[in-house]
This record gives C-alpha cells, structure tokens and sequence, in this order.
C-alpha cells in the first residue's frame, strides 16, 4: 500500500516537476535538456502581451477575491442571525454557485449580461444625446463580478464553518461585563474568524487567477494570463510557457500553504 | 424593545444585502436567462429571438457524441480517480504516521488549487511527441500514439480530479471510530470482510460525496479534453464553447446548459439518496 502511495504521489508531481525542470532548459526543444538557462523567462517576461494578460489576471484576482471576502464574510455573519428557513435558502444558493460548473456560470452570465447591455445602453445614450454615451461591456467588471460568485460562496461557507465552532461563552462572557456589541464584535469575534477570512481570500485569489473557462466567456475583449496561455497552447507550444507555467505554479502553491497555515492558526488566548 | 428589533433587523439586511445582490444578479437571473433562451429561436445573424418552442431540445441529438462521449468518460474519469483515490485515502487516514499525515494531506491539497490548465499542459508534454512516445522510440516502440485519445482524457480527469476524491475519503474513514476495527477483529472477522463490513461500509458516505462532486465538474470539463483529446474526444463543455462562441446558435447552446444542469442535479440527488439510505442502514446495523 506504501509503495502505491508513493506511486500517486510520483504521478501527481512529476508532469510539474518536469514542467519546472524544462522551463529551465538551454534548448528549445523538450526532448533533451541541453543545459541550465534562464533565457526563457527573460522572453516571458519581455513579452509585453503576456504582461499586459499578466497585469490583467493580477488586477481581476486581487478585486473579485477583496470583494468576495467583505461579501462573503458579512454574509456568513449575517446567516448566523437568520432563521433556519433563510439559512436554507442561502445555503442552497452557496452550494449551488460553488458546484455549478464553470462552464455553465460562464454562458449564463454571458447571456444575462448581453441582454441587460441590451436593454441599458440604448437607454445610457438617449440620456447623452449629443455626447459620447457611456457604454456597458464585458470585460474587468462581468470577469470580476463572475468569480466573485463563486469566491464569496467559498469565503461565506469557510468563515460560517468558523463561526460555528465560536466559542459562545465568550461572546457572552463580554455581553455580561457590559462590552457594546461592537466591541464584544471587535474584540472576541472578528480575532477569533480572521483566519478564516484571510485564508478565504487566499482561495479566492488563487481561483480567480487560475480559472479560465468562466473567464473565456465573460472577459469580452480583456485577455487574461489564463486565456493567454491557452491561446499560446493552441497556436503551438512555445517554451515561454514553461517558465511563466513555472512562476504561476510556485505562486500558487505559495498561496494555498498560506492559506492552509492560516487556516490551522489556533484560536488566539486571552 | 421594539428598536431594538428593527435595528437587529436592519443590521442583518445590510449584512446579507451585498450576497443576496450578488446572488440574484449573477446566479439567479442568468439561470432564468439562459432557461428563457432555451425555448426561444435562433436569431438568422446568431443570438436570439423570442419564442415559446421545444425546438432546441427536440435537436439534442445532433449533439449525442458530445453527451455520449460526456456520459461515458465521466463516470468511468470518477470510477478511475476513486480506485486510485481510495487506498490513498485509507494510508493517510488509517496508516500514515501521525506526524507525516498533515505535510501529506497538505501535498495531496496544493495540486488541486493550482492552474488545472498548467497541470494539463504538463500532460500534453509528457504524452505528446516528444515525451514518453519519443523514450518508447528510443526503446525499439515506433509510433506510439498517447495524446489526442479517450485514454489521454481519462488520465487527465484522474490527474485533475484525484484531490477532490481523496479529501471527503479521508475525511469520512478518519472520523471512523478505530474501536469499531478492533471489535470487528476480535469478534473473529477476517481482515477483508473487517474492511468489506466495517471500515468500506462506513467510508460510504465519502466516496459519494466525492463521487458526485468529480462526476458533476466533469459534466462540464471543458480543459482536459480539448488539450489531450484534440479534437477527437470532445465533451458537452466543448459543444457550449462550440455554440456560445464560435456558431453563436445561442438558444440551442442554452437547452444543452439547462439539460447539464438538470443532469447534475439528478447525480446530487441519487447520491443524496444513496448517502442517506446507507447511513441509515448503518444506523440501525450498529445498535
């Protein structure tokens, strides 16, 4: 059983060790390693589209994943002075934005968004008859605001699992020394779900900077490194993916040990 | 008192305000979109146009080998991951040293959060030409074909989905009550049927849990196979990029998305049920 464990452990990191190992390779091609060199994350990083998609992803994830967190942990908050048939509801919307497929969010959105530009722009230029109207499209907004949905479920379900197992004495240990709410809030509750929301927006960045088919619906003309790279795949492998492969995947793995720290910090004393 | 009430109130709308807004206009209203869709026409220059038909899911089957091809690799991508996911759960839960269990767990975690499409290039470079092919070449093997088949996919979806499974596993055989284990032993029950009766029976309810959620992610894999399948094994995620992006036949692409939607719902529910019958079974087996 050990060896076979072994086995998958193998399987799940050599293709990524490879990846890694051959982003440094002299040569352009994958079948020989010819020698140690930097030279093609030099071109990846000189590549000012890859950039831009670079800029793009970083930009997208770091909003979408914010605003999943404030939402996200007002909600769970908020759940936790509801009644048992709300939360239900709540509870089944959550799930479903967390296991509905991507695919399917991103053509929903696409198709709800379309129609409602539809509607507001003619509407947004009748009300700049001679100016330039403003006009509503895809792009950093639908790309944020659809992995957002997804993120908030994430962050609302992480911190409610947190706020659950809240120590209820204290809160009412502080209550009874007379503390406002918002003090016993400031000082027993938020301490005590920091974890949680920090490491729900950790998930939210990383999922939002790593997703591509949500995005490939709804990002209208933007591009992010996502949809950069698949088009890079597609168009034929160049060996600049393998060194921007190699930065998104050590970025990642950096994220999710924080997250997964942050996670198992215990309560703090006093 | 009473403002008391109304203020309690008003802080639980604000605080629920912003999710509820976010839900209805980015979960709820794109869904009704995309059902209002579904029975409308197709618009002669592409999009849509208002109508009351069944037309489009009458036409379904023009689409049956992407469904097909759906129907068949998911569950037999779930089936794979779980034989694979199993004992590697069990090792983790039941027999992995104490101090090496959260550095493994944590290992079999960080694949999963990070880029599906960077760990499945890793696959299109290792099956492609130049990987194992080239090294079966060098050993006498010409004219390997490994990229670009069902096989490919599969190994892909395992690859992908394998965290997934192996952490409600663990979860369910690490909350399994070890006393229950040595019971069955010294009540003389053969180490197989101990596993067969006891530890299998109650880790049930994890293998469901990660069954249906691989097998509901895979309904609408897009990724793996378009990237290791070219364009040979095609998914019902393909057909939608296929009919939202390229043909812009919107209506018929919103009639796919709805049946997927129902499909996922109908694996949740039979697994819901089957979860629920074999807890309950296992209710009554203990007392």
């Amino acid at each position: 059983m050990r060896a076979f464990v072994v086995a998958v452990f193998a399987f799940l990191y050599l293709p990524i060790a490879l990846v890694v190992l051959f982003s440094f390779n002299a040569g352009r091609h994958a079948s020989e390693f010819t020698g140690f060199s930097v030279q093609w994350y030099g071109k990846a990083l000189s590549n000012p589209f890859l950039i831009e998609a670079l800029k793009n992803s970083l930009f997208i994830a770091t909003t979408s994943a914010l605003l999943a967190a404030l939402c996200g942990t007002a909600a769970a908050l908020g759940l936790a002075r509801v009644g048992a048939r709300t939360r239900a509801i709540f509870d089944a919307l959550l799930g479903a934005a967390i296991v509905v497929p991507g695919v399917v969010i991103g053509i929903s959105t696409l198709v709800a968004l379309v129609q409602l530009f539809g509607v507001v722009n003619p509407f947004l230029a009748s009300l700049w008859p001679n100016d330039q109207p403003p006009r509503l499209a895809l792009g950093y907004g639908s790309i944020i605001a659809a992995h957002g949905l997804f993120s908030m479920a994430l962050v609302a379900m992480i911190v409610g699992t947190r706020l659950g197992s809240l120590d209820r004495n204290l809160v009412e240990a502080s209550s009874d020394l007379y503390a406002t709410p918002l003090t016993t809030f400031r000082s027993i509750v938020l301490p005590q779900i920091m974890p949680a929301v920090i490491a729900g927006f950790l998930l939210a960045f990383t999922f939002s900077f790593d997703d591509f088919i949500v995005a490939f619906f709804v990002a209208g003309a933007q591009t992010t490194l996502p949809i950069y790279v698949f088009a890079s795949i597609r168009r034929g492998v160049t060996p600049e993916i393998k060194a921007i492969a190699t930065i998104v995947l050590v970025a990642s793995v950096l994220l999710v040990v924080l997250a997964q720290w942050q996670l198992r910090q215990r309560k703090p004393s006093n | 008192m009473r403002r008391n009430v109304l203020r309690h109130n008003l802080l639980t709308a604000l605080l629920l305000g912003p999710a509820t807004a976010w839900l209805v206009v980015f979960l709820v209203l794109p869904f009704v979109a995309i059902a209002v869709f579904s029975v409308g026409e197709r618009a002669p220059e592409g999009g849509y146009q208002a109508a009351f038909t069944l037309t489009q899911y009458a036409n379904l089957p023009a689409r049956a080998t992407a469904f097909w091809n759906t129907m068949v690799l998911a569950p037999a991508g779930a089936l794979a991951c779980l034989l694979v996911a199993y004992p590697v759960a069990y090792y983790l839960a039941l027999r992995a040293p104490e101090r090496w269990r959260l550095i493994l767990l944590a290992l079999v975690v960080i694949p999963f959060w990070t880029s599906l499409l960077m760990r499945t290039y890793a696959w299109m470079y290792v099956l492609g030409g130049r990987g194992i092919p080239a090294l079966l070449a060098y050993v006498g093997f010409d004219d390997v074909r490994l990229i670009n088949t069902p096989g490919a996919v599969l190994l892909g979806i395992v690859y992908g989905y394998l965290p997934l499974m192996i952490l409600p596993i663990y979860v369910s055989l690490e909350r399994l009550d070890r006393r229950l284990l040595e019971a069955s032993a010294d009540l003389g029950a053969t180490p197989i049927s101990t596993f067969l009766g006891v530890t299998l029976r109650l880790s049930l309810p994890g293998v469901m849990t990660g069954f249906s959620l691989v097998m509901i992610l895979l309904l609408g894999e897009y990724l793996i196979p378009t990237l290791l399948g070219g364009g040979k094994v095609f998914f019902i995620g393909n057909a939608l990029v296929d009919l939202f992006l390229q043909s812009r036949n919107w209506p018929f692409g919103s009639a796919i998305a709805i049946t997927l939607v129902l499909v996922s719902v109908v694996v949740l529910l039979v697994a819901n049920r089957i979860s629920t019958r074999l807890s309950g079974a296992r209710r009554v087996d203990l007392i």
